[in-house]
């Protein structure tokens, strides 16, 4: 179970949020939206704890996730909107990488965003759809109860957003939370959504 | 542990992905080493007194070059906050690009050590001396250039400012370095300086990945 209490965000001397509390049961999901600048990712980087919220703190199952920073990093997934990926390694590699961290077969993980066939290629040559797609196989590599997305579907065209939902449904399946930055719909049924 | 082989092997695989960085370094180490006979003359005597001070200057100002993409290149594509995530302490992070560093660096500049000590008239019998100071004090300026570059992350002018950071405090290194090498080249053993130098290598081992870890920040 995931935790916001009060928690508030500045940006130099501007309040971007303040008073923000939810809570986000086990297998639920969360939507956030709201106009450019209205603190999404800076929302997603506080739970992901990159980011000590100026007031207020995030709480995983009853205990702050300040109390224990590599154990919160160890129970979630956080996509940014960069892919964190090198241009110069092959898209298997690329994988490889993060299969080493976490564990996950990355052979599996590549066939969940349809990228199979390109595993030999160096990500340079990759579109940014593509790029994006082997971002989102980091989901698909190992087990993770919490997944913190940030505009995951950025030029993804529909047949991979499609793609995305059965991932994201045995996600929450297995008890695991997303919460989700987006602008366009994303597959992810009776989800609670959050106008920041 | 895992996740730290597998950042070294990340950091090795793409150094040899863009060996030209590699190449820079050490060809930047070697014309270095080569401008000071046009400077002082090719007076054999001349150079293999100013050999050591010279070697050391170039190797450092080489080992500087890739440190300002140290941790730049990863926290511009988003890696860093995957690393900042990925469970291992961020003392480890830096740790691991410290070795990462030298390994990809250091070692190669040792390799390329032999033709720049020939250039500056270097006698054979201190060449040994001269590569295991120049090994130690690689190694010392790789954990020392992981806090400066850790420091000096998203500041702007960021790669003016982590030499004026980190070469004051290799001058110790240069010392004792450069009297190792003397020392040899006079006939003399090497090792009380080369013990002073592992020394610094070895208070600065666990210090630096700790410091530099303080420093690592995604924000």
């Amino acid at each position: 179970m995931l935790e916001a209490r009060d928690l508030a965000c500045l940006r130099g001397e501007r309040v971007v949020f303040a008073g923000l509390s939810f809570t986000i049961p086990a297998g639920a999901a969360l939507l956030l939206t709201g106009a450019n600048g209205a603190g999404k990712s800076t929302l997603l980087r506080m739970l992901a704890g990159l980011l000590r919220p100026a007031e207020g703190a995030v709480v995983w199952s009853g205990t702050d996730i300040a109390a224990d920073p590599p154990a919160h990093a160890a129970r979630l997934r956080y996509l940014s909107h960069q892919d964190a990926l090198k241009p110069a390694l092959t898209v298997a590699e690329n994988l490889a990488f993060f299969a080493g961290l976490w564990g996950g077969a990355v052979g599996s993980a590549l066939e969940a965003v349809a990228l199979g066939g390109l595993a030999e290629l160096p990500a340079r040559v990759l579109s940014s759809g593509q790029k994006r797609r082997l971002a989102l196989a980091r989901l698909a590599l190992a087990p993770a109860p919490l997944w913190l997305l940030d505009e995951p579907t950025t030029g993804l065209d529909a047949a991979s957003v499609e793609r995305l939902g059965p991932l994201l449904e045995a996600h929450r399946a297995a008890g695991g939370i997303v919460v989700a930055a987006t602008h366009i719909p994303l597959p992810l049924p009776d989800a609670r959504e959050l106008r920041l | 542990m895992r996740a730290f082989a597998a950042l070294l092997a990340r950091e090795i695989r793409l150094a040899l992905r863009h060996p030209a960085d590699t190449l820079a370094a050490v060809l930047f180490f070697v014309l270095v080493a080569s401008l000071f006979p046009f400077g002082v003359g090719p007076a054999p005597e001349t150079l293999a007194r100013l050999a050591p001070g010279a070697l050391f200057a170039a190797a450092l100002l080489a080992a500087l070059l890739p440190l300002d993409r140290l941790f730049g290149a990863d926290a511009e594509d988003g890696t860093l906050d995957q690393l900042l995530l990925s469970g291992l302490p961020r003392a480890g992070i830096a740790a691991a690009k410290a070795l990462g560093h030298w390994i990809t660096t250091g070692l190669p500049l040792l390799a390329a050590t032999p033709v720049a000590a020939a250039m500056l008239n270097l006698p054979v019998e201190a060449w040994g001396a001269a590569l295991a100071a120049l090994a130690l004090a690689t190694a010392l300026l790789s954990l020392l250039g992981t806090v400066g570059a850790a420091l000096t992350l998203g500041a702007r002018r960021g790669g003016v400012l982590l030499p004026l950071l980190v070469l004051p405090l290799a001058i110790p290194a240069v010392i004792f370095g450069a009297a190792a090498i003397e020392a040899a080249a006079a006939g003399l053993s090497p090792a009380p300086f080369l013990l002073l130098l592992g020394a610094g290598v070895s208070l600065a081992l666990p210090l630096a990945p700790l410091a530099a870890g303080a420093a690592l920040t995604s924000e």
